[in-house]
């Protein structure tokens, strides 16, 4: 009696492999290509939406797309940190503020005039352009990436060895943002 | 024709698609007229800057904890930044009753 394998290569062989990939490249490209869409949408949301609300759910699903090009960064860590703060504490931190601070009548954005907004999309756009153009442009070189030597237990070493200092410092940079927020929060509440 | 499946693998997507979440920020931050529009805009350009850390760390650097660890502490600098800005707005519209960026203007003196 022979065990049963599911045949993926045979799946993805009816459903037209590309020549010269296996079916898993195929698969890990198209699911890469998955992601940066989903990061690009999420940004479109994220600048265009006109309720704050539908804002802040694009940048929650552009943090899940950048989540996903750090785990084909090799640094599956990483990714579910973002997932972890981002969606998690900031989108609903923000979430709760848009909640608090507008009323029904307010949450239209108000139109910009057509010659700001042209301004202001020709010149992100510049700004983008002269980027891609140097990250296209230059000859990097530099040492290729030893394949186990990012592990998460060295991070986790170098974190409390190398560079101990800045985790500490950090440490003291969030203990005085949450004193400062609660006290600046409070501060008008007796009215 | 079927190279684009190949893009996951080179540095220059990632540095073009970090540049591209940079100028969404950028775009964002000249056109919202409200501070949590503004925050939002910003955490995009931040999360653009952490791409870029991540991808230089993974194809170019010798010691690929570097770009992991920077990216773990612009996380945190996010979340100390996200929580400071908005007690600031929430104090800004128990003032104003707005959170339009024009409102507090009076304070320019």
């Amino acid at each position: 009696m022979t065990t049963q394998t599911f045949p993926v290569e045979a799946l993805a062989g009816l459903l037209l492999t590309p020549p010269g990939f296996t079916a898993s490249q195929a698969l890990t490209g198209l699911l890469f290509l998955g992601f940066v869409a989903i990061t690009l949408a999420g940004a479109v949301v994220a600048t265009g939406a006109r309720m704050l609300v539908r804002s802040v759910a694009g940048l929650a699903l552009c943090f899940l797309g950048v989540a996903g090009l750090y785990y084909y960064l090799a640094s599956p860590f990483v990714a579910l940190m973002q997932i972890l703060i981002y969606i998690g504490a900031v989108c609903v931190t923000i979430i709760f503020a848009v909640m608090l601070a507008e009323t029904a009548g307010q949450e239209r954005e108000v139109k910009r005039k057509p010659v700001m907004t042209f301004l202001g999309v020709a010149g992100s756009a510049a700004m983008t352009a002269a980027l891609a153009w140097v990250a296209l442009g230059t000859k990097w070189s530099g040492a290729p990436a030893a394949p186990e030597a990012g592990s998460l237990e060295k991070v986790g070493q170098s974190l409390l060895t190398t560079y101990s200092m800045s985790f500490e410092l950090i440490s003291v940079v969030l203990l005085v943002a949450i004193v400062g927020s609660l006290v600046l929060a409070r501060a008008g509440r007796d009215k | 024709m079927f190279q684009i499946l190949n893009l996951g693998g080179s540095l220059e997507t990632y540095l073009v698609l970090g540049a591209v979440l940079f100028g969404f920020g950028l775009f964002g931050m000249a056109l919202r007229k409200t501070f949590i529009g503004m925050l939002i805009a910003s955490e995009l350009i931040l999360s653009g800057a952490s791409v870029n850390f991540m991808a230089f760390n993974h194809f170019l650097a010798p010691d690929p904890t570097v770009g992991q660890i920077i990216t773990l502490f612009i996380m945190a600098i996010a979340a100390a930044e996200a929580a400071i800005a908005l007690s600031i707005i929430i104090a800004i519209y128990r003032n104003y009753r707005s959170i339009d960026a024009d409102t507090p203007a009076e304070l320019n003196g």
